[in-house]
């Protein structure tokens, strides 16, 4: 703050301060209290009812002067008056450290303890899970439930089907680091509707969702040319780029005919945002051993 | 002059007034208004995106303000869930300022790359297709409506008028930028900016 503007500042609240106090001692001495008969305003009604000029009680009076005094007080006290810091050194952002520093105090050794532990044995510990869950209800609830068994488009987190793999690595990396999953379009290089509509009911047969009639076998060479490159030449999928098993029965966007065809002429793109920077790698290690933790329970 | 005079006289009381109010005005409004503390934007921060301005518009139109905050207070509890508390040179681009005085939903100054641009498409047409407690409501028409090209280049044109520092070429290419976007494409182009210039997000 330039100094005119705290100056400006501070001889505008003192000026103010002053004039409240001139203004309500001289209302006051102006009050019918100083003069000798009670008088009556002149205004009657109903006959016989007449309004009385009668002074404010003293303690009301008094009220003003004591609100007055403790502004002054707290002026002095706290930032108010221009540049002046107040005398208790009071600060926004000092209370704010003061906040931080307290809670760090309070919660560091908790997580030191836990940042130091195998991520199986905290995967198991009943603290750690503890914490994970409220970690996990801050920032993963609205994209993968607050049950964890995710939305279309948003991994089941309880099924025990792995994009990524369910190890420490791969969970702490999709968490910190976050994902970009591309599913490419592939209408063209299927040459239209019937080419899409065999490998429809082929990828959903390597599940067993359908039987693969001789059509829908027909792709198999197309599979192993477009698809095998990521998701394996039996449709296992392949953890170390995330992508999805198809013999398996989770789908993330879902298994019916539309939602793979979807799938297949559109492609996908499925984005885990990155976390890293919000939470620190020691509330991520907890977080990320309390995801190891979901599947495993179930 | 009695009390009674200025209680009498209506013309008199209302100078009074408006004396008394003023000072108060004085002291806490016009400083901030033009020190530099409010006035000058702090690192990284730019006016609004053609598209990203049309978000904004959006935004004030179907009311988010109602329900979303968009100023996070220096208190842990804050912070801790939404990202830095805001600071007086993040709002200088925002004409009028998104503050809002009621959190229904959550906080949106730092929501910007917290969800997909998808998530937030989905997000906004059914809420409770991906967060089946809310009680947001869907906003599917977004999706229909084109923007206007036109508006925007004026939009924009204004803010210049303003002092907002959009260049000329900015303004020629703003009609472009938002060709064949629907309001939902803003609108989430806008979401997405939110909080992205800080340069830490801790």
């Amino acid at each position: 703050m330039p100094a005119f503007w705290a100056w400006f500042i501070a001889a505008g609240t003192i000026v103010f301060v002053i004039w409240c106090v001139w203004l309500i001692s001289w209302s006051a001495k102006q009050g019918p209290q100083n003069k000798q008969d009670e008088e009556l305003v002149g205004h009657t009604w109903d006959g016989d009812l007449e309004e009385w000029n009668n002074p404010a009680p003293k303690w009301w009076l008094y009220l003003y002067f004591i609100t007055i005094a403790w502004g002054v007080g707290y002026m002095i006290a706290y930032p108010g008056i221009g540049a002046f810091e107040g005398l208790l050194g009071w600060s926004q952002e000092g209370q704010y450290e003061a906040e931080m520093q307290a809670a760090a105090d309070r919660y560091d050794p908790i997580y030191e303890r836990f940042a130091g532990m195998e991520f199986e044995v905290l995967a198991a510990n009943a603290d750690a899970l503890k914490l994970g869950a409220s970690l996990y209800a801050s920032y993963c609830t609205t994209c993968h439930g607050s049950d964890a068994r995710g939305a279309a488009g948003y991994p089941n987190l309880v099924d025990g089907a792995w994009i990524w793999g369910r190890n420490e690595a791969a969970i702490t990396q999709t968490i910190m680091q976050g994902r970009n999953n591309v599913m490419p379009a592939l209408a063209g290089a299927l040459g239209g509707d019937t080419g899409v509509d065999n490998m429809v009911n082929y990828v959903r047969s390597l599940s067993g969702l359908v039987e693969a009639d001789a059509a829908a076998m027909s792709v198999q060479p197309m599979f192993a040319a477009l698809c095998s490159a990521c998701h394996g030449a039996d449709g296992g999928g392949n953890q170390l780029i995330g992508a999805p098993n198809l013999t398996d029965d989770a789908w993330l966007y879902g298994s019916s005919e539309d939602d793979v065809r979807s799938s297949i002429v559109n492609g996908r793109n499925g984005v885990m945002p990155a976390h890293g920077e919000l939470l620190g790698a020691k509330r991520a290690k907890i977080l990320a051993a309390y995801v190891y933790s979901l599947s495993g329970s179930n | 002059m009695r009390h009674e005079s200025i209680e009498k006289s209506v013309n008199l009381m209302m100078v009074l007034i408006v004396v008394a109010i003023s000072i108060g005005g004085l002291v806490e409004l016009i400083p901030l208004m033009l020190s530099s503390d409010a006035t000058e934007p702090d690192e990284n921060i730019v006016p609004y995106s053609a598209l990203r301005l049309a978000g904004r518009d959006v935004y004030i139109s179907e009311g988010c303000y109602g329900c979303h905050s968009q100023q996070i207070r220096p208190f842990r509890s804050e912070t801790e869930r939404y990202g830095p508390f805001s600071t007086a040179g993040e709002f200088v681009y925002d004409r009028p300022f998104q503050f809002g005085s009621k959190r229904t939903g959550p906080d949106l100054s730092r929501v910007g790359g917290r969800y997909s641009d998808d998530w937030q498409r989905l997000h906004l047409i059914d809420p409770r297709a991906l967060v089946p407690e809310s009680n947001m409501p869907g906003y599917p028409w977004l999706a229909e409506r084109e923007l206007d090209p036109e508006l925007i280049t004026s939009k924009l044109r204004t803010l210049q008028f303003l002092g907002d520092p959009y260049s000329d070429e900015q303004i020629a290419a703003a009609a472009g930028d938002v060709e064949g976007k629907t309001e939902m494409d803003a609108l989430i182009a806008y979401l997405q900016s939110l909080g992205t210039n800080r340069r830490s997000r801790r």
